[in-house]
Order: structure tokens, then C-alpha cells, then sequence
């Protein structure tokens, strides 16, 4: 059932600043139709720059993620920029009384919605000297490519929102909700971000079998019969168990050189992420595993 | 609740019939007995039971003996299943569909990791077809079980039962269909037309009799191998305290489904198919999706592009309390839209946008009219709210 604010559900039934200004200063876009949800937020500033003269949205999406848009577009009038540029995905959730946690990736689209207005303003209008939030460097880097969620994104989620799970994590960005194939690596930034990278606990599928790790530990290159052994067990042992948690599978059709050859079955077979998953995951498993060499095509 | 119920989500779940109810109700009071006892108090449950079985069987063109009740469609689908693993010995397959219920691939999911079972799924073209010609081809002497389901319950569609479980008798393989959202919608004879069926799942609650009561059809002499193990009940096939109240509720409402099924094929029918010209006339963009020619005369899953499924429900239900389903990321429960239209490869434009309209017997003229007179101008104005759709 829905449990939403009476407030998310005025800014839904009502919401406020619909559309495109014509004579924005910036224009901030998000997210996409694929992922199923997507904003577009136009800005003016006032005369002296220093203010939000109007701001106005369109949104493709649930009621939490209009109602989120219709909230920010509020939040904004009037505010400086600079007090603006330090709007969070939360004061946004608290600004509506409150969103369902499984919806807080709603709000943190708002607050990028006017981070990539901000960005777009800046870049238009270098003579602004508008005021902006610093960004670490390989904070662009992508890392669920099935929603396009960045490094950047994560960690500033995880930070403002006091995130300690991966599930937390797809919750409030999505990261991690398609093919799954960057949990492992969520759950790193999380560790780094707690502090805990030490203690980092591996997920059983992602332990390389004793077949394999005898087989790495032998020195020397990979006899074409360690290699497709390697192929097999890695197959076996990483990549079915976790497409069949996803409720996929796959076969291993062939091994020429370092070309495999798959084929997708179940979920996977239909999914219209399964180039994602192939490239990203299947491919990454076997070249950490095997070889970098290594490449991966499905057949049907 | 002051304003009226709009109820157009029927592939959820159904009312209790009012007749259901009464053929309950004594059980639940003073007719209290343990069927399983000897002195003359258990007697009318021991009669109730007896009596449910013979209702359902009648529905199905079934034989009495071969009715197991269980407690739900789920519960009758893994039932089968792992019975199947069991009793097929030497056969590590199961072949099914990548449409079915999750009940379905769930437990295939569960079995391949816990069993060693292989699973095939069969796919489906734009319109959610299967193609017999990959059924046949993927059918072999490790099979197993064939389990598809009779009807889809977000599309609609019906599936060739009858083909299908021909196909997996000439390789020796058990035939299984899910037919919770068939039964009551279209007829059903296991005596004359679905000869090869071995086993079928159904579930009271979507035939307006109550949750919790479900059924599996064993036809005699399949092979079979129980998972609930316990007392003698259900010959031995299901252990537990027969449900008594619910299994008199099941039987009822299957007495009322067999006497409505023309009704469904006719005047509900009607009123699907007026909601769905209706719609396709006033809104631009809008697709039906599944086989309009082998269809649910009940369902319409209609997609509407540039929007998002949970917005136009939520508007549904504040404009006119009207109740519907959508197959949208949003209100799957996950960050994916609805396995079965992904299936399909329908697109992206239009995959978050899916609303599934279900109508019943109870389901009026007026009920539709509300509908085709609400649901139109939310389709508008959420597209004036959405950047999609305008450079097209």
C-alpha cells in the first residue's frame, strides 16, 4: 500500500512550477526513461545572480518522484544560490514530511536535478562566479552502469543519509537494482566510507573455488587446459550462482583461445540488460579470475 | 468508506461471493468438528468436504479422488514440482516459461541451486506468444516436467495447454499447468479436451471464494510425491487439519463459476472490450499488449507512453477509487518493470507506463463508464507533467 505524506500527495495531485522556462539560466537533466524515472528542471536567477528567480520542472515518474520535483521547484524560489547549493536529497524528503525509504531515490533525483542545473549554469555562464560544491577527483567514474549511478553520487549519498547497507544504497540511488553486478563494489565504497575497508566481508560467490585459486597459485602462464578448467569452474562457481540469483541463468557454449562463447538463459535471456549484464559482469568475473584477455559473446 | 469501491483489479484477488460466504459460515460457528472424527458431530464436516471436492471436480471435469486441496496456488505449484524432481527419476530437466508466476520460477530457481536441476524457459514473442516449434525442440528424455501456465495473469494470455502437454507425454515427461488465473474465466475439461494434463493449480481466492484455499488436480494414477508430510488427510497426499470452512467456501464458489462462465465470455467480455476501445480512442499512445486473439475475456493490460504505471494508480484511486495494477518498476516492489512485458521486449517508452484493468462478474456498465470517463484525462495531464513524448 502507499504510505505517503498527505504533503506528497498534495505536491502530486497539485504540483507546483510545471513545465520549461524559456529564459532559464541553466537547465538541470536526470536520469532517463530506461530507468523509469526522469527529471528536467529549468532555472533563472534574479538580476543580480545571487538569487532563484524561477524554477520549473517535468518529470517522468511515480508520485514520490513528481511530488519531490513539485517540493524542490518551492524549496528553491527565492533561496540564494549559495544557500541552495547546499540542498539535500533529505531536506527535500523533510520539506514533504517524509518519503518511504524505498522511494528516497526520488529525492536524491531532485537534488541532482539542480546540481546539474547549477553545473549547467556555471558552464553557460562562467562571468556568474557561482558558487560550487567541491568534487573529488574519479568521482564521475561509473559505477552501476544499468542506472548510471557515479562513484560521486554514491558516496555523497552515503555520507548525507548515514547509509550502511548495500540494499540502503539501491534504496536512495538505484546503484546495484539491475543486474547487480556492482553490489561487490557498492559494498567497497560503503567499507571505505565506514571506515571498515579492512574487515571487508567478501560475498561466498565472489571467493574464487580452491580449484581455481590452486590453479592461480601455480606460477607460470596457463596451459590452454588450466585456462578452459579455469573457465569451467569460474562459470560454475561465480557466474551461474549469482545470475540464478537473479533468477537467470546461463551455458557455457564454448572456449576458443580467450573467446567464450555463452548463452544467456532464464531472466537473463529476455533481460534487456543482459549486454550489460555480459560486459560488466561476466566479463569482469572471468578476466579477474582467469585472464584480461579474456573475451565474452552470447549467442541465442 | 463513503465513496464506492471501483473494483478493477480482479486478477488480484475477487470478492467473496455472497453465497461463498453463507456455504462458509456454519464451519466457522457451531459445525466446529475435526472432520477426522468418529462420533456424529464431525459428520456435516466430513459431508462439507466431501461435497467441496465433488463442486471443484465439476469444474474441472475432474474425478473427485483427484482433487488435493492446499492452501494456495503457490503452495499447489511447488507441491508438483519438487514431486516431480522426486518421482522422475534419472530426468534432471524442467521446462517452462520466462512468463510465469513467480510461484513458478521461483521454485525452478530454488531447485536449480538446492537440486541440481536444469531449467528451460521458453520465450515469448512481442505479444507474449509462445512457439510451440522451441517447446518440441527443447522436450527430451530428461524432462522431467513441462509446467506452463494456462493463462498470464498481467496480459491475459492463454496458452496451448493442449499442444503442450501433448508434446511432454511423447517424451515421457509429467505435464503440470498454473491455471489460478484461468479457472472461473474459461472453461475448463480435463476429462474430454486436457486429456494429457497430469496436474493443475488453482486458488480460490481468484474465483471469489476466500485466500488461504487452493487446489492441485493429481490426475490418478500420476505420479506423485507429497511435501507436506504429517496425517492421513488428503489421502496422504497433504497432511493437515482439513480447512473445512474454506474448502464448503471453494466448492460453492466453483458451483457459482460454472453457472457464470457464459456470463464471463459474454457480458464481461463485453464490457473489457468496450473499456479497451474506449481508452485506445481517447488517449493517444496507448498499446494493448498481449494476444487479443487468445486472451483472458477479463484482462486488459494497456500501456500508456511518456508516463509512469504508479502515477496514473495513484490518480486512479484519488479521482474515483477505481483499483488497478500496474507492471511499473515502481510498483513491482523492485527498480524493474514486470518480468513478463521485459519478456515481451516491449519498449522502454512504453514498459513503465503498463496498467492491468481486471474485471469480474460483479463488475457493472456504470463501473467501466466511470473508468473510460476518469482515466483519460489523468493519461493527459500526467504527459503535461512528463518531459517525454513531445519532440516525437
Amino acid at each position: 500500500m502507499w504510505d505517503y505524506t498527505d504533503k506528497v500527495r498534495d505536491h502530486f495531485q497539485n504540483p507546483r512550477n510545471v513545465g520549461v522556462l524559456e529564459d532559464a539560466d541553466g537547465i538541470g537533466e536526470v536520469g532517463n526513461i530506461i530507468c523509469g524515472d526522469a527529471m528536467k528542471l529549468s532555472v533563472k536567477l534574479t538580476e543580480d545572480k545571487k538569487r532563484i528567480a524561477d524554477a520549473r520542472f517535468q518529470t517522468f515518474g511515480c508520485a514520490s518522484a513528481i511530488a519531490s520535483a513539485s517540493a524542490l521547484t518551492e524549496m528553491l524560489k527565492d533561496r540564494t544560490v549559495e544557500d541552495a547549493s547546499k540542498l539535500t536529497n533529505q531536506d527535500i524528503a523533510d520539506y514533504l514530511g517524509s518519503l518511504p525509504e524505498a522511494k528516497m531515490h526520488c529525492s536524491v533525483m531532485g537534488m541532482e536535478a539542480f546540481q546539474a542545473a547549477l553545473a549547467d549554469i556555471r558552464k553557460k555562464h562562467p562571468e556568474y562566479n557561482l558558487p560550487g560544491p567541491a568534487t573529488e577527483e574519479g568521482d564521475d567514474r561509473v559505477v552501476c552502469e544499468c542506472f548510471n549511478v557515479t562513484v560521486g553520487k554514491i558516496r555523497e549519498v552515503i555520507r548525507l543519509n548515514k547509509l550502511t547497507t548495500v540494499e540502503q544504497v539501491t534504496y536512495y540511488t538505484k546503484a546495484g537494482g539491475g543486474c547487480g553486478g556492482c553490489k561487490e563494489e557498492i559494498q567497497k565504497i560503503l567499507d571505505e566510507e565506514l571506515g571498515q575497508a579492512a574487515q571487508a566481508e567478501a560475498k561466498p560467490q565472489a571467493t574464487p573455488s580452491p580449484i581455481a585459486q590452486t590453479i592461480k597459485e601455480n606460477v607460470g602462464p596457463l596451459t590452454p587446459f588450466q585456462k578452459m578448467r579455469m573457465i569451467q569452474t569460474t562459470f560454475d562457481s561465480v557466474i551461474r550462482p549469482g545470475l540464478q540469483d537473479d533468477g537467470g541463468d546461463a551455458e557455457l557454449v564454448d572456449v576458443e583461445g580467450d573467446k567464450v562463447t555463452i548463452r544467456l538463459q532464464g531472466h537473463c535471456a529476455t533481460c534487456a540488460l543482459a549486454d550489460k549484464t555480459i560486459e560488466h559482469w561476466i566479463e569482469a568475473k572471468l578476466r579477474e579470475q582467469v585472464s584480461a584477455a579474456i573475451t565474452v559473446t552470447a549467442v541465442k | 468508506m463513503s465513496e464506492p469501491l471501483i473494483y478493477l483489479d480482479n486478477n488480484a484477488t475477487t470478492r467473496v461471493a455472497e453465497e461463498v460466504f453463507d456455504a462458509m459460515a456454519p464451519f466457522l460457528r457451531e459445525e466446529y468438528a475435526n472432520p477426522s472424527s468418529v462420533y456424529p458431530f464431525a459428520g456435516p464436516a466430513a459431508a462439507a468436504i466431501a461435497k467441496g471436492r465433488e463442486q471443484v471436480a465439476t469444474l474441472l471435469g475432474a474425478k473427485p479422488e483427484e482433487i488435493i486441496f492446499t492452501s494456495c496456488g503457490s503452495e499447489s505449484d511447488n507441491a508438483v514440482l519438487r514431486s516431480a524432481v522426486k518421482t522422475q527419476v534419472g530426468r534432471r530437466r524442467i521446462l517452462t516459461t520466462c512468463v510465469e508466476h513467480p510461484a513458478i520460477l521461483n521454485t525452478c530457481r530454488d531447485l536449480t541451486q538446492y537440486a541440481g536441476v536444469h531449467v528451460d524457459y521458453l520465450s515469448v514473442d512481442s505479444q507474449g506468444r509462445i512457439d510451440l516449434d522451441e517447446a518440441k525442440a527443447l522436450i527430451n528424455e530428461d524432462t522431467a516436467i513441462v509446467s506452463v501456465m494456462f493463462a498470464n495473469n498481467e496480459i491475459g494470455n492463454i496458452y496451448p495447454i493442449r499442444e503442450l502437454s501433448r508434446l511432454a507425454h511423447a517424451k515421457g515427461a509429467l505435464f503440470h499447468t498454473d491455471a489460478v488465473q484461468a479457472i472461473g474465466k474459461v472453461p475448463v475439461d480435463l476429462q474430454n479436451d486436457l486429456t494429457d494434463v497430469d496436474f493443475l493449480s488453482l486458488s480460490g481466492h481468484k474465483f471469489h471464494a476466500p485466500k488461504g484455499i487452493g487446489v492441485l488436480y493429481r490426475r490418478t494414477f500420476a505420479p506423485f510425491a507429497t511435501y507436506l508430510t504429517g496425517g492421513h488427510q488428503e489421502k496422504m497426499q497433504r497432511a493437515g487439519t482439513e480447512n473445512v470452512a474454506s474448502i464448503a467456501g471453494i466448492g460453492k464458489a466453483a458451483e457459482l463459476a460454472l453457472l457464470h462462465i457464459e456470463e464471463e465470455n459474454t457480458r464481461v467480455k463485453a464490457l473489457r472490450d468496450k473499456l479497451q476501445a474506449g481508452l485506445v480512442a481517447t488517449c493517444p499512445d496507448a498499446i494493448v499488449n498481449g494476444d487479443q486473439e487468445h486472451r483472458l475475456p477479463n484482462t486488459l493490460n494497456i500501456c500508456f507512453k511518456y508516463i509512469e504505471g504508479e502515477s496514473i494508480l495513484l490518480r486512479l484511486w484519488d479521482r474515483a477509487h477505481i483499483c488497478a495494477s500496474s507492471g511499473s518498476a515502481c510498483t513491482t516492489g523492485s527498480l524493474e518493470p514486470s518480468h513478463v512485458l521485459r519478456a515481451m521486449g516491449l519498449d522502454y517508452k512504453a514498459l513503465h507506463g503498463t496498467v492491468r484493468l481486471s474485471l469480474s462478474r460483479y463488475t457493472t456498465e456504470a463501473e467501466i463508464d466511470t473508468a473510460l470517463e476518469v482515466l483519460p484525462p489523468i493519461i493527459r495531464n500526467l504527459r503535461e507533467l512528463s518531459p517525454f513524448g513531445r519532440e516525437e
